[in-house]
């Protein structure tokens, strides 16, 4: 396989593929986002309990691809007891490696470093920042659903 | 490799392939295998030279330019105005109007058809396979003068339920729009039979031609069709120039869509008057160097000639598919009796842009989502397909690329 695509399609992502972590509803959650994109008809539904500040419990459901799927299931295991703010800090961080924004120090991204090859596929890094940007307007507990188009 | 055989006589693919420049090139290190036909279409050589021509030799405004270079552009233009015209055998060029594309084509109409002929409480019929450009335009009218859209529905195969096309069909019907052939299906519909229908209750029909043009002759006048919209770059010509047929006697009686220069025949304050077809419907300057691009691009089809290519691309088709059927957990979305060179799959499992990412390290571009026809993934209950589309320079060689390197994803990826 070719090193680009095996860098994009590491076996940590095909394993969140299908098993992923934390997929499952959230019966009565303080924070909801459903969010989609348009491109490749990719949904995803984020629940959320927040608890003082700190998000307490987190689960996902929705169709996608391997790579929407993957960020969706590391990023439920990561800000699973964090604040608000360090979730929103973990996104910027993410943002810029999914991006190629910043040289970003890929040990400090922990288990997001995995999807650190996104970057080399400008179309697909939408569908890695699509569970992100979802759970962000679930905080903010924007109404609107999420589109990334 | 019997069928091989058979095919060769048929058709010399390489011969042709030698026509399309942009074939000849490695794809993260792979022969291009390019499989996305439907999506838009490689250009020969001679349209892409027709072009550079045009901009090296004779480009100018058109009409009302007394100077050389302006006569010859005007000229050259209406020429492909003809060769339009002959294409579809429409009665006059005054029926041809070039737009961008069928996008524009069917906004055209909704809006200018709409204006004139749709009030309150009217019905607008499509179906439930049309491209989203043959739905949103119709939408926007139906909110501008609430009027109701109707929707003929499909079977699992992926074909129309023409028996219901009766129970929809109103007084208040004013229009049917209708795709010839599903961009995500492959499906070629009865559009002889669904005209057949309307006109007996002397509805107009417009047929989207977009996934039709550069697979089978169409004849304007046998169909009887009252509206027809293509895209050029879909047959082998340049992107952003498109047709809008229309049956004189409606185009004269729609009002202008677009007012601007070229499309009036007196400017004052008072009042301003219309040009005659089909100027009336070309406000500003158009894109002239595509429309000619498209002329060439029709000469060229009609120098290999659609019979021709109707039979390889069906050869391509048939053996694609049986390869495709024998492939585990792959299920073909769209197995209508009759199909153009269209195969959209699903893969269980396996989401249709992963399997995208994977064929284009292959070398093989497919095209992978909802193919802007989310009611047609909403009746299957998909989110998106992956589609390989042929055309007449795919070679048999094309299909074993895509066979072998469809079986590594979803090996990969299992």
């Amino acid at each position: 396989m070719d090193s680009e695509l095996r860098e994009l399609y590491q076996q940590v992502i095909l394993d969140h593929n299908k098993s992923p972590k934390n997929y499952r509803i959230i019966e009565h959650p303080s924070h909801y986002c459903d969010g989609h994109n348009p491109l490749c008809g990719d949904t995803i539904n984020i629940y959320l309990s927040i608890e003082e500040g700190i998000v307490k419990d987190i689960s996902f459901q929705g169709s996608g691809c391997a790579i929407s799927k993957a960020s969706a299931s590391i990023m439920s295991s990561i800000v699973k007891g964090k604040t608000i703010e360090e979730v929103k800090s973990i996104f910027e961080k993410f943002k810029d490696m999914v991006t190629g924004k910043l040289d970003v120090d890929l040990e400090s991204m922990g288990k997001l470093a995995v999807l650190a090859g996104v970057k080399e596929f400008p179309s697909r890094v939408k569908c890695a920042s699509l569970a992100w940007h979802t759970l962000i307007n679930a905080i903010d507990k924007k109404q609107d659903a999420v589109s990334t188009e | 490799m019997e069928s091989n055989i058979i095919n060769e006589k048929i058709f010399d693919v390489e011969k042709i392939r030698n026509d399309f420049p942009i074939l000849h090139q490695l794809v993260h290190k792979k022969p291009l295998c390019y499989l996305d036909n439907a999506a838009s279409t490689q250009k020969p050589k001679i349209v892409i030279d027709s072009i550079n021509d045009f901009y090296s030799t004779t480009n100018s405004n058109i009409h009302r330019g007394v100077h050389f270079l302006s006569e010859k552009a005007t000229q050259k233009y209406e020429n492909t105005r003809t060769t339009v015209k002959n294409f579809i055998n429409a009665k006059s060029e005054k029926e041809i109007i070039f737009t961008s594309g069928t996008t524009a084509s069917i906004n055209l109409v909704a809006q200018s058809f709409g204006k004139k002929y749709v009030n309150e409480d009217d019905e607008i019929i499509v179906t439930y396979m049309e491209h989203h450009s043959n739905i949103v335009p119709w939408q926007i009218l139906c909110e501008e003068k609430n009027v109701n859209l109707r929707v003929l529905p499909i079977n699992n195969n992926g074909e129309l339920i023409l028996e219901k096309f009766n129970e929809l069909i109103t007084e208040r019907t004013k229009l049917i729009s209708v795709v010839h052939v599903s961009n995500s299906l492959g499906t070629i519909n009865p559009i002889e039979e669904i005209i057949k229908i309307a006109h007996q209750n002397n509805i107009p029909v417009l047929v989207d031609a977009a996934q039709s043009i550069q697979h089978t002759s169409i004849d304007v006048q046998k169909l009887d069709c009252d509206f027809l919209a293509y895209s050029g770059h879909k047959i082998y010509g340049p992107t952003g120039v498109g047709v809008l047929f229309g049956k004189e006697k409606l185009l004269d009686e729609m009002p202008p869509f677009m007012g601007g220069g070229d499309m009036i025949a007196k400017v004052t304050f008072d009042e301003t008057t219309y040009n005659e077809l089909p100027y009336k419907f070309e406000a500003g300057t158009g894109n002239i160097a595509g429309v000619i691009g498209l002329g060439a691009a029709i000469d060229y089809v009609k120098s290999i000639g659609l019979e021709n290519i109707h039979k390889h691309e069906n050869q391509l088709l048939e053996i694609a598919t049986q390869k495709v059927s024998e492939i585990k957990g792959l299920k073909i979305i769209g197995t209508a009796k009759e199909k153009t060179s269209v195969l959209s799959f699903i893969v269980e499992n396996i989401h249709p842009h992963d399997i995208g990412t994977f064929m284009d390290f292959e070398g093989v571009a497919i095209r992978t989502g909802h193919h802007c026809t989310q009611p047609v993934m909403d009746f299957f209950k998909i989110p998106a397909t992956s589609r390989a589309s042929f055309s007449f320079y795919n070679s048999l060689e094309d299909i074993d690329q895509f066979i072998i390197a469809l079986k590594k994803t979803i090996e990969a990826l299992s």
